[in-house]
């Protein structure tokens, strides 16, 4: 047999010992980039935001009842209605999608033959991939007037119809990751139920889902953030009325909804423009909150069974 | 469904069970047994017959098919896609593959323990209570009287009396077996099935486990599976062996172990295999 001769490598104008430490500092560069990302946009709200309170006291930003900057008489800055809209579309939409994604994601992994698992699942995955925008779309046109029939009022575009439209985009990460969180429950724990005479219903309810709790948690968490979050959806299906929101039934408007609509008109370097900027970091803090909680609930999951 | 069970006799505790009269002592019978996974024939013509509140040891090298034959009594097999039977298992006459039969009856008349100890991550109570509860069972005056019952029975009611509403994951390695065995005995099973008990235990744990199991056989008829010969010929009065899937002795532990019919059985007995 003939003996392999690997060629000489070609002599390059760096060195291999140099050419070892540019890619390492590349692959580090690329490594920090989205810490780097994160600080960079703390930063620019947190400065950006600073200058509002010079002229804005802060507990009446935070606990003001009204939001009126282009008032003509005294502009006023409560961020308060547009947190309550916030938290009623989030909280609405989770009262809606957990149980279904509950009920989804239970369906997938303990009863669905690997038939029936091979179609559904890809399409909940492409639920998620569907443009906000396309989803206000269908708000406006379509959720919107069979809101106006069902409750015999004149708008659908109200915080109802933001919350079933948030929680259809949230439905897809609260399957997925309560999907994962029931599979991963230990074997031994279903065969201990079936053995004592349990259904396979039973065996879900009280033992599979108490056991991935943890990680069900974590998606709804993870749910709620992306419903924060959401700007377009909320802008176009909300009705956006700036003031105290009174029910379900009536029009809101989010934090983001508001930065959204106001940053477009404002003029540079007002109070106003830097209010919209402190708008953005409540908004920020709130879904860096909520991450870190769905953060560590998920890790104990992991560690629970591990 | 629930409800009918809920006034079923077996929770009521002052009425025993009514055992069929001419009783000739057999509780099991296994007749004609074959078991394949898909086109793997892992079970070859099993007959045998258990007697009531006995127990019957079930030893043989491993993949001789022991654990998937202790599966068949409760058809924990049924789990598994790709699976088949032939011939039947009757328990008290009643063929435990009849189509009319339902399963979720049939387990908890075949209470089973596995090889690992596989409590709930749920309190000590409420691992027990959980079979009651699963079984419709609200009064919670008789749940808390069967659970320290059944923790008594299982030997283990002194050591977690004052700990009752703490993590069962808290216990150690063979209170966390004996646990799962009161589990398993609070739903008043008639047949128990355990699989490899002590395998993971420590010799103190397995003792208690073993001389636990010697006062169950007063009610219960046990079926047990081991590796260890010494332990087989401890707790078992029947033993049968198995190989590749063959039930190759059935015996008195006694006889089996003293002078064995069979050559193969003395050779796998004495340790020259296995």
């Amino acid at each position: 047999m003939q003996s392999l001769v690997l060629p000489k490598r070609k002599s390059s104008w760096i060195s291999n010992s140099l050419k070892e430490k540019l890619i390492h500092g590349f692959f580090f560069l690329n490594g920090i980039l989205s810490v780097l990302v994160l600080l960079g946009i703390f930063a620019l709200l947190l400065l950006t935001a600073i200058p509002a309170f010079r002229e804005v006291n802060i507990f009446s930003f935070l606990f003001g009842l009204d939001w009126n900057p282009t008032s003509y008489v005294k502009e006023v800055y409560g961020i308060v209605p547009m947190l309550v809209s916030t938290f009623m579309v989030t909280l609405g939409a989770l009262v809606i999608a957990v149980p279904i994604g509950i009920g989804t994601a239970a369906y997938l992994s303990d009863v669905a033959n690997p038939r029936v698992r091979e179609i559904v699942k890809p399409v909940v995955e492409i639920l998620a991939g569907i443009p906000s925008v396309v989803i206000g779309f269908l708000g406006i046109v379509l959720l919107g007037p069979i809101i106006a029939k069902v409750f015999n009022i004149h708008n659908g575009l109200n915080a109802l119809n933001g919350s079933i439209l948030l929680a259809v985009m949230a439905l897809p990460t609260i399957i997925s990751i309560t999907e994962d969180a029931l599979k991963n429950v230990p074997v031994s724990y279903e065969s201990a139920s079936l053995a004592l005479g349990a259904t396979k219903w039973q065996t879900v309810i009280k033992v599979k889902i108490p056991a991935a709790l943890s990680g069900i948690i974590a998606a709804t968490m993870l749910g709620m953030g992306r419903a924060i979050g959401e700007t377009m959806t909320v802008l176009m299906a909300t009705g956006c009325a700036p003031a105290m929101p009174e029910s379900f039934l009536g029009p809101v408007r989010t934090l983001t909804s508001s930065i959204a609509i106001e940053l477009g008109e404002v003029a540079y370097n007002t109070t106003h423009y830097y209010a919209l900027f402190a708008l953005g970091l409540v908004l920020f803090i709130l879904t860096f909150i909520i991450n870190l909680i769905s953060d560590i609930y998920l890790h104990k999951f992991e560690k629970v069974n591990r | 469904m629930l409800k009918e069970k809920k006034s079923s006799p077996r929770f009521n505790m002052t009425n025993k069970k009514n055992t069929s009269k001419e009783d000739n002592g057999i509780k099991i019978t296994v007749t004609d047994f074959n078991f394949y996974y898909d086109t793997v024939h892992a079970l070859k013509n099993i007959n045998l017959q258990i007697r009531k509140n006995k127990v019957v040891g079930i030893i043989g090298p491993s993949g001789c098919g022991k654990s998937t034959f202790l599966r068949c009594f409760n058809r924990m097999n049924d789990t598994i896609a790709g699976i088949r039977y032939e011939g039947q298992i009757a328990i008290d006459d009643k063929n435990i593959f009849d189509k009319n039969l339902d399963v979720v009856d049939l387990r908890r008349d075949v209470g089973m323990v596995f090889q690992k100890s596989n409590p709930f991550p749920k309190s000590i109570f409420e691992n027990v209570a959980y079979g009651l509860k699963i079984n419709g069972i609200k009064d919670k005056a008789f749940i808390i009287e069967r659970v320290e019952q059944s923790l008594k029975n299982a030997a283990l009611w002194t050591e977690v009396k004052d700990r009752l509403h703490k993590s069962a994951f808290a216990l150690s390695g063979g209170q966390q077996q004996r646990l799962c065995i009161a589990r398993a005995l609070a739903v008043e099973p008639e047949v128990l099935l355990l699989d490899e008990p002590a395998s993971a235990l420590d010799p103190i744990a397995t003792a208690k486990v073993e001389e636990l199991i010697f006062q169950l056989k007063q009610k219960y008829t046990i079926i047990i599976v081991t590796h260890n010969m010494q332990q087989a010929a401890r707790v078992s009065e029947y033993t049968a062996f198995f190989m590749l899937g063959e039930l190759i002795e059935y015996d008195i532990t006694n006889k089996m172990f003293t002078n064995p019919a069979k050559k193969i059985t003395e050779e796998y007995i004495t340790g020259r295999f296995g």
